[in-house]
């Protein structure tokens, strides 16, 4: 059944924001850390299981699909609710500072994905 | 009287009107990726660059924080764009990811966290140190707001920075945010991000959960939840880092 995987799916992301928000008081800060990716882990971890031992009935992937799928449309959504007028009308301080930081993250990628690699063809 | 009956629908029926709308605003983009750009720029991009502009025309007209979710036809937008169902759909992008590929970035997906919030931070307050901010207070608040826009007032209330200065870190990581909508699709064919392992460099770098989400959605949804999955994290460290270590730096340093 759908319904299956939906909440299959939600009990995955309960899990991971719960453990998220718990992790976030035990270390003392205000946020939630990683709780969506716990949640992805779990689900991972859990169809890679089901897939050996009691294998997901395709139906009840569509339940998950389905979600998966939407994505991108909620990702537009999400971006047609941004807060963009304060982003651009804060003045050149908060312009700049999001700039330089975007553009010297982008430009630490190459060094990092390099790094990580060279580690890995060692072995 | 068909307007104020049609107009009453909508507004009953926000979520779905909001499904309809998010629906006709992609197949709008994706007929100007095929026809106008030839396939070149994705459809998927040009939609969340549409959301973007429009979230300016909302916020603008209405004077609100969410965009176009402040206009009432529209407050739909509000909760299918939201925390929640975005979160859902991330999780739900890590069906079928590949277990092996975060294994084997685990050490450098997590260093790169640590890494993007330093770097975003000490590049945020030495744009503010610029700006002829000199209090250590304002400075790192700024700083974490450069990191994303959950991490700078976080920072600042337990700082205890004024209200202008956190707005000015929420702006900071705002802007963070969509410039990594927009620009991860433009910058990815020079920075190598066509594969999980850089993906997941990419997240933890990067950090803002929307910026990423949107980034990626943009240049290629398989790689989503390598990206997300780092990114997740970002937010926590940051409010852990910014307000006691990176503080403690940048009071030294002033």
């Amino acid at each position: 059944m759908v319904i299956y995987g939906v909440a299959l799916l939600s009990f995955c992301m309960l899990f991971g924001v719960f453990v998220g928000d718990l992790l976030g008081t035990l270390i003392g800060v205000q946020a939630n850390v990683g709780g969506v990716g716990i949640a992805m882990l779990l689900l991972i971890i859990l169809s890679n299981l089901s897939s050996s031992k009691l294998k997901l009935n395709p139906i009840t992937e569509t339940g998950i699909g389905f979600w998966s799928a939407m994505y991108i449309p909620i990702v537009v959504a999400m971006a047609a609710r941004q807060n963009v007028v304060a982003a651009f009308s804060s003045g050149w301080l908060a312009i700049i500072a999001g700039i330089a930081a975007v553009a010297a993250s982008f430009a630490m990628i190459p060094i990092l994905a390099r790094f990580g690699k060279g580690t890995r063809s060692d072995h | 009287m068909i307007i104020d009956t049609l107009t009453n629908v909508l507004t009953k029926n926000s979520l779905i009107t909001s499904f309809a709308f998010v629906g006709i605003l992609v197949w709008v983009s994706y007929w100007i990726s095929t026809k106008l750009t030839r396939g070149h720029i994705h459809g998927s991009a040009i939609a969340i660059t549409i959301g973007l502009v429009l979230a300016f025309v909302g916020g603008t007209a209405t004077g609100g924080s969410r965009g176009l979710a402040d206009l009432e036809l529209l407050a739909g937008i509000g909760v299918l764009g939201g925390a929640m169902f975005r979160d859902f759909a991330i999780v739900a992008t890590a069906f079928g990811a590949d277990l092996d590929e975060l294994k084997k970035a685990g050490l450098v997906g997590a260093a790169s966290v640590v890494i993007g919030v330093v770097l975003s931070f000490f590049v945020g307050a030495v744009v503010a140190f610029a700006f002829g901010f000199t209090d250590p207070v304002s400075i790192s608040t700024i700083g974490a707001g450069a990191a994303t826009y959950i991490v700078g007032p976080v920072t600042g209330t337990a700082l205890g920075a004024g209200s202008d200065v956190i707005a000015l870190s929420v702006a900071a990581g705002l802007t963070k945010s969509v410039l990594v909508m927009v620009g991860t699709p433009l910058i990815a064919p020079s920075i190598g991000l066509n594969n999980p392992h850089a993906a997941l460099i990419y997240g933890g770098l990067m950090g803002t959960t929307s910026g990423v989400a949107g980034g990626l959605a943009a240049t290629e949804p398989k790689l989503v939840p390598y990206g997300a999955m780092t990114a997740t994290f970002y937010t926590g460290v940051g409010c852990l880092l910014a307000p006691s270590v990176l503080y403690l730096v940048v009071r030294a340093i002033i």
